[in-house]
């Protein structure tokens, strides 16, 4: 079943236009991996899928589970399973993660009419996902990401789409700012999360990634389209080619 | 029964407001004299307006318009409504003094236990004592503007408490202040002496039982701290929204000193804490934090003059305001350094954290520097909510009030923090909360 349709998608940011109507379906239990150029759009659209202000969508439109998701609110789409580990996650001082943590995942709970975690199954859960990703207990205790250095933001968001278990998980960039052991345990850490339900879009820059979270689909983006797609193969051809083949068909 | 607006004083008889409380007013005739004199004082001014610069902001005439009469004395319906309120408002674990409609309520406060570690004595006790030719001094202050005169005037009870030196408080003094009344005035004066070596966290909170409103406060704060003491002075202004809350206080910290002052404001659509703190020793060190929760159509102002009488003392004051809606915070700051006052560190900070587009903050720090080797400054941030970090927590799921309320808690938890004792802390929290859930 198709979990995530974008269609046409045109999207402009301060009366320019990035996204010059682009396509991408994605069915549950896939795994696709967008890569392209610097600039080419791929944050943007992982943007607007998330619902972040500031992008005017001028044409085209959004599908999630047959729902249209660009009338929704971020925190509505959270909780019906819209995950985007950032590029750049924020870091907000005086909000501890356990609280931030708890906070999100009890909110997205009462959305969707579940009951709230009791105190202990929620410690529970943390411990559990925090030891498998190799967080330390006494990160969580301070505030959302703050002090992290970067590859303990990525780790943080990886815990996150662990915690909430969303159905969609857009990775963008997760790569980017980690170590090899790092990559290893957060690529292990999504790879647990691969099911027959969930569907992961996961944007990187390096074939490596892809050696550890194995896509079933590679798209190329350039200049606000997809101009390419093809199987995990595809990835490695641009590693020996690179996109200049692309800049013209785009 | 309208006083409002006294101007020129001349030749009038005493208004209705004064005349018709005054046989309820405590004191001894030489007490009684000292208050119509501070009644003339209040007659002449009137109430503060924006021509006087120091009420510049704050205009009481066109706020409030008219002083309430006097509230009746508590009867046991009254009692019964603030022993309710008082169970809901006390903090755990600490000793309560307890002052219902202005009048000391000695069965609701923890008159026993406080015994042993300090004396309490109530203003009226102290105002009708016929031995002590001083007793008009207790409603005597160096400032005397307005409101503080008519507090002179009418003030109908308080606590002199006064803690012998050396003593260590094994549990915070709550002194609440519990309005049931509707439409009446609330006239309160307090001192407070602290002996030398001191260490001790006194709490004043003002709350409504029940769904009383529409009453006025109108409380002062004489509070002494001797040398070696180690002092947390924390305010609680939580009253009904559509109270008024003027109060004013005046501290005198001798040397050596380290005095933690937290104000927070969560209620009232009028208020002002006016705050007079001298140092009158050296070496000593004041913290002041103010966080103005304000909504609606609220006015929140906090005005501290910081006095660096002596050399080597050290003043820090962060000022932050919360302000939805249309409501008004007000800030003014002024440090003053006398001329002997060398090596003085004095600085001020505000920030005000605007949640609509019709909020407002006023702002208007002072320094004075009359000595040449001192480091002061002043800072101000204003600002709405970091737009990046509300997405982020949206897109985790939580809904725009929720996303709001983690970080208004996360701005004002930097004052709260500073508030050492663990019960107290989680019962600042515990305001602040209930504040913003009030939030439309
Ligand atoms: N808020 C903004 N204002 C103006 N231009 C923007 C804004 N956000 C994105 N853009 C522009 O849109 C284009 C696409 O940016 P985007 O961040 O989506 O690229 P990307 O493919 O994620 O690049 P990278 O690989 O470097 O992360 C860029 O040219 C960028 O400058
Ligand atoms: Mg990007």
């Amino acid at each position: 079943m198709a979990l995530l349709e974008v269609k046409d998608l045109k999207v402009r940011v301060e009366e320019r236009e990035i996204l010059h109507g682009l396509t991408l379906t994605v069915n549950e239990g896939e795994v696709h991996a967008i890569m392209g150029p610097n600039g080419s759009g791929k944050s943007t659209l992982s943007h607007v899928i998330a619902g972040k202000p500031g992008y005017e969508v001028t044409d085209g439109q959004i599908l999630f589970k047959g729902e249209d998701l660009l009338e929704m609110d971020p925190d509505e789409r959270a909780a019906k399973g819209v995950f985007l580990a950032f590029q750049y996650p924020v870091e907000i001082p005086g909000v501890a993660t356990m609280t931030f943590l708890r906070t999100a995942l009890n909110a997205q709970r009462k959305a969707r009419g579940e009951s709230e975690y009791s105190t202990p199954d929620f410690l529970k859960k943390v411990r559990e996902v925090s030891k498998s990703l190799n967080i330390p207990q006494d990160m969580l205790k301070r505030g959302v990401n703050v002090g992290f250095s970067g590859g303990e933001k990525k780790r943080n968001e990886v815990l996150q789409m662990a915690l909430f278990e969303p159905s969609l998980c857009i990775l963008d960039e997760m790569d980017s700012g980690l170590d090899i052991d790092a990559l290893r345990i957060a690529a292990d850490g999504v790879n647990a999360l691969r099911s027959p339900g969930r569907a992961m879009v996961v944007i990187t820059h390096y074939q490596r990634l892809l050696n550890y979270i194995v896509p079933d689909f590679v798209h190329v983006m350039s200049k606000g389209r997809v101009v390419k797609s093809g199987g995990k193969d595809l990835a490695l051809e641009l590693e020996a080619s690179g996109y200049a083949q692309f800049e013209d068909a785009a | 029964m309208n006083v409002a607006v006294a101007k020129t004083g001349n030749g009038r008889a005493v208004s209705d407001l004064f005349a018709s409380a005054e046989g309820r007013l405590p004191g001894s005739p030489s007490v009684i004299a000292v208050r119509r004199e501070a009644f003339e004082t209040y007659e002449r001014l009137g109430l503060p307006h924006r021509r006087i610069e120091e009420w510049k902001y704050t205009d009481l005439r066109a706020l409030v318009g008219e002083v309430l009469p006097l509230a009746a004395n508590p009867d046991a319906v009254a009692l019964k409504r603030a022993a309710e309120a008082v169970k809901a408002h006390a903090i755990a674990g600490a000793r309560k003094l307890v002052l219902v409609d202005g009048v000391f309520a000695a069965d609701l406060s923890d008159l026993k236990a406080l015994a042993a570690e300090v004396s309490v004595k109530t203003l009226r006790e102290v105002l009708t004592n016929e031995a002590n030719p001083a007793a008009g001094d207790l409603l005597q202050t160096a400032s005397t503007d307005a409101v503080i005169s008519l507090n002179a005037a009418m003030a109908t009870d308080g606590v002199v408490v006064s803690v012998a030196d050396g003593t260590h408080l094994s549990a915070p003094i709550q002194v609440i202040h519990v309005a049931t009344a509707a439409g009446a005035s609330a006239f309160t004066r307090s001192h407070l002496r602290i002996g030398t070596g001191v260490r001790a966290t006194v709490v004043e909170s003002f709350v409504a039982a029940g769904k009383a409103g529409g009453y006025q406060v109108n409380d002062a704060v004489i509070l002494w701290v001797g040398d070696d003491a180690d002092i947390a002075h924390i305010r609680l202004m939580d009253d009904a929204p559509d109270a008024v809350n003027v109060t004013s206080q005046f501290v005198t910290v001798g040397a050596n000193t380290k005095l933690n002052f937290f104000n927070m404001t969560t209620g009232a659509a009028v208020s002002r804490l006016q705050g007079f703190i001298t140092f009158s020793g050296e070496g000593s060190e004041l913290s002041a934090n103010g966080v103005n929760l304000l909504q609606k159509t609220e006015h929140g102002d906090t005005t501290l003059v910081v006095d660096h009488a002596v050399p080597n003392c050290v003043s820090r004051e962060v000022f932050r305001a919360v302000i939805d809606d249309r409501a008004h915070s007000v800030f003014q700051g002024r440090i003053i350094v006398r001329p002997d006052a060398q090596k003085t560190d004095g600085k001020m900070m505000t920030r005000a954290l605007l949640l609509s587009d019709e909020a407002e903050a006023d702002n208007k720090p002072e320094l004075e520097i009359f000595a040449d080797d001192v480091s002061c400054g002043h800072g101000a941030t204003a600002g709405a909510l970091d737009d990046s970090l509300l997405f982020y927590l949206k897109a985790r799921g939580l809904p725009e009030k929720q996303a709001q309320a983690l970080l208004i808690q996360a701005f004002v938890g930097e004052a709260i923090e500073q508030i050492a004792d663990d019960g107290l802390r989680e019962h600042v929290i515990g305001i602040a909360e209930r504040w913003l859930e009030r939030r439309s």
